[in-house]
């Protein structure tokens, strides 16, 4: 693995960057559409790692099938999310996960 | 003169995504997340995804990055800073995230994958070949999901129609709520 040549373990450790800071921004966060990001962040990090592997393992376009089927299931995804948090702040009147967790033990 | 690029890219998408994560008002996370979906549409270009990359630029920045953008300013009051909670979790969870990262840049050293040399090549031709081939019960099933999450989004966001109380507790009951 080397500075100059680009290869495989180059986006491997960009995709594996994204989505240990996506994860930390689901678990941290307290607003709801700051999870949805972060879900983003991470569903982009998969996607990453698929077309980096397509390109340097694989050799077909396997992987970037994948990577589309992934965008628009994350564009569906958001759709229904943000639809969702228009619904809880229209009832609760926060976004915000501490405040809206009714569901106590 | 291209790894420079691919290290300039690399470093807007980590930039960006710290930002995501860090910032304390939800209009920058916003704004860091554009810049996270441009570092990564800039990335697929790198590598020769042609339209992987565009597409992402078109979908991504140009649909859900705005839908992000309207639902942060339907839900929040954008002249105030939200404080995001500086409690322990954030301590934790970074710890969390920094041993998952270690675990997975381990398992990326050791394991030898079989690397291939391939020239990087417009890829749009092969992916209609392989979407309208191998991958058409997938796709069509995609456009499926899609129908479903349009109506689905479009049930749940309407202004639900009043029900008449049916009695005076339920109807005191439904006013605290709100």
């Amino acid at each position: 693995m080397s500075w100059s040549n680009i290869g495989l373990h180059h986006y491997l450790i960009i995709s594996a960057v994204l989505l240990t800071i996506g994860l930390f921004t689901v678990a941290t966060r307290r607003n709801v559409v700051a999870i949805l990001m972060g879900v983003e962040l991470m569903l982009n990090a998969a996607s990453l790692n698929f077309v980096a592997f397509s390109h340097y393992v694989h050799g077909s376009v396997a992987g970037q099938v994948f990577s589309v089927f992934i965008i628009i299931l994350a564009a569906a995804e958001a759709a229904i999310a943000l639809a969702i948090v228009l619904a809880i702040f229209r009832h609760f009147r926060v976004i915000d996960v501490e405040e809206t967790a009714t569901l106590r033990e | 003169m291209t790894p420079i690029i691919f290290y300039g890219l690399a470093l807007l998408v980590v930039l960006s995504a710290l930002g995501v994560a860090l910032a304390r008002n939800i209009l920058y996370s916003g704004f860091a997340l554009l810049g996270t979906l441009l570092g990564v549409a800039g990335l697929y270009l790198f590598i020769g995804a042609d339209f992987l990359g565009v597409a992402q630029l078109v979908i991504y920045v140009g649909g859900i990055l705005v839908l992000i953008l309207f639902a942060v300013l339907l839900t929040n009051r954008i002249g105030q800073v939200k404080i995001s909670s500086l409690s322990v979790n954030r301590l934790v969870g970074a710890v969390a995230a920094a041993l998952l990262f270690g675990l997975l840049f381990e398992v990326m050293l050791d394991t030898p994958w079989p690397q291939i040399e391939e020239a990087a090549a417009p890829t749009t031709a092969r992916l209609g070949d392989a979407f309208l081939g191998e991958y058409l019960l997938p796709f069509e099933l995609a456009s499926l999901v899609l129908l479903m999450a349009l109506v689905g989004a479009m049930v749940i966001a309407r202004r639900a129609a009043k029900a008449p109380a049916n009695s005076e507790a339920e109807a005191q009951a439904i006013r605290r709520l709100e």
